[in-house]
């Protein structure tokens, strides 16, 4: 396989993990709460594409959708009480949460797994040049750019994302401007579920088997890519993802084969090598230059 | 008795156990403009807050337009008309000044008028016109000033509370940000001014309360502005 294969896969699967370290960004950024959830939305619409396999694609990527935002707005009802909490509280929380919906998974559908069979035309392989592309990953880097993009514009051009914004940078001064928290947790929520819910789609065409840890083996890399990018902007989160995607399917194809079992304790080894270096993210930026008298 | 613009009922304020303001009863009159000054520690901020709606009061009443505040959150108390320039303004410096503005505009009743408003504060405030797309950290401590002033404006509130708007700034710029004041003021808004620095605010306001301990102490009007002696004699607890 050739550097140049290598690189475009390690961009698609970048691409699908900043979609998902956006989403968890985005939540944190206007709630200070780290959703360790966040995978059972992508397992929840795992399954929802899992069970409509026989019915017409567009129903599948609806039933996707419809289940993902669903239970993304659920859990903005769930984590409200939160709001004035402990960052421990939070935490513990999510993770309960977490596991509570993995165990209704398993309860619900079995350890086996189920096997997502929509869209298997983009596993097929397009030839460009000498490199052999499936096109999921073409797909991958457009629709995920294409994502990335619009809820960047979102956050910058519209009155929701500007109040984002402003909640993610000072919580208290938003709210005495009037600034309604709830509303901008719920708009938070909303995106991090859209963005959720095209990661699953993206996902399942190239790891089809979904069993109830299938987004909570997605999110814990994801959410260490969250940290070792920077977790206090969104900028920096999403590339953290990407970062760890990106070095997740390099480091895929460079393991020999039968090392391949030690992909992630390759992966935090470099995680922590990074948070040696630089303590507060790899594109964190530094604060002093906004600090003024 | 009209309906005073902001009354305030023996407010007691604490934290945890800590009482911050005990007893403080204050009424201001439409088109009024209030000073409220003391020592640090002294409970002005806890006040504004608990105007705001952050802190619940412990005891006592606020009424807002003779509305009770009670119960209602902050977004609700600022839509109903309450506009607070913060302690050390507290603009985003990483937005924009029209950002900062756009911000003071989800506090609004209405949208109608908003460009009115904006155009209005725009021929108040120099950084407003100039700076609009320049991120808001750059700009001096007296802009910032203006910028948190004017974005409190756009919300068009009917009650005004300035939380030390002299705070670090040179004496030349606090000059600067009262001849502005006296503008609001002259447009009818009722303004609250909290202020360390009791000169500016005796000689501005047309009543000055001085707080200490939590409690009122003395009231002084614009007459005294130049008695140092006696504000000075009232911070320290000495009748």
């Amino acid at each position: 396989m050739s550097a140049l294969q290598t690189l475009i896969d390690a961009i698609a699967l970048g691409t699908i993990y900043a979609l998902v370290a956006m989403g968890i960004g985005l939540v944190f950024g206007v709630m200070r709460l780290v959703n360790f959830a966040h995978g059972e939305l992508i397992t929840a619409g795992a399954y929802a594409l899992a069970l409509t396999n026989h019915l017409p694609l567009v129903v599948s990527l609806v039933a996707c959708f419809g289940v993902v935002i669903a239970l993304a707005l659920a859990m903005d009802v769930t984590y409200r009480p939160l709001r004035t909490t402990t960052p421990t509280t939070m935490l513990v929380t999510t993770f309960a949460v977490s596991f509570l919906l993995q165990a209704v998974a398993l309860l619900a559908f079995g350890a086996r797994g189920e096997n997502v069979g929509v869209l298997p035309e983009l596993n097929r392989a397009v030839a460009i040049g000498d490199l052999r592309v499936r096109w999921v990953t073409l797909v991958s880097i457009a629709v995920g750019a294409v994502l990335l993009g619009a809820t960047a514009a979102v956050l910058a051009r519209t009155d929701i994302g500007l109040q984002m914004r402003a909640a993610a940078m000072n919580a208290r001064t938003a709210r005495l401007l009037g600034v309604r928290a709830s509303t901008v947790i719920r708009f938070a929520f909303l995106l991090a579920g859209i963005l959720a819910a095209s990661a699953t789609v993206l996902l399942t065409v190239q790891r089809p088997l979904v069993t109830p840890s299938y987004g909570f083996q997605l999110v814990i890399p994801a959410l260490v890519g969250v940290v070792v990018g920077g977790m206090d902007r969104l900028v920096s989160a999403t590339l953290g993802g990407f970062a760890v995607g990106f070095a997740a399917a390099v480091l895929g194809d460079v393991l020999p084969a039968d090392g391949r079992v030690f992909l992630d304790t390759a992966l935090f080894l470099l995680v922590i090598l990074v948070l040696l270096a630089r303590p507060s993210g790899l594109f964190a930026r530094s604060r002093a230059a906004w600090e003024r008298l | 008795m009209a309906e005073a613009m902001l009354e305030i009922r023996d407010l007691e304020l604490r934290y945890g156990s800590v009482p911050a303001v005990r007893g403080l009863s204050l009424r201001i009159e439409r088109g009024e403009v209030v000073g409220l000054v003391g020592p640090n520690g002294a409970g002005k901020t806890s006040t504004l807050l608990a105007i705001m709606g952050v802190v619940q009061p412990y005891r006592g009443e606020i009424l807002h337009a003779g509305r009770p505040l009670a119960g209602l959150g902050t977004d609700a108390i600022v839509r109903s008309g309450v506009a607070l320039v913060p302690e050390g303004r507290q603009i985003f410096p990483e937005l924009t000044v029209e950002e900062n503005l756009r911000l003071g505009l989800v506090g609004r009743r209405s949208p109608d008028g908003a460009a009115e408003d904006v155009a209005r504060v725009a021929a108040l405030f120099p950084v407003v016109r100039e700076d609009r797309h320049r991120p808001a950290g750059v700009l001096s401590g007296g802009q910032q000033q203006q910028l948190a002033i004017a974005r409190a404006l756009v919300a068009r509130p009917d009650l005004l509370l300035l939380d030390e708007p002299s705070l670090g700034l040179a004496p030349a710029v606090v000059d600067d940000v009262f001849a502005v004041l006296a503008e609001i003021r002259e447009s009818g808004v009722t303004i609250l001014l909290v202020e360390q620095r009791a000169q500016f605010a005796v000689g501005f306001a047309d009543r000055t309360h001085v707080l200490a301990n939590g409690e009122l102490r003395l009231t002084l009007t614009p007459a005294d502005a130049d008695d140092t002696a006696r504000i000075t004699a009232a911070y320290f607890g000495r009748p």
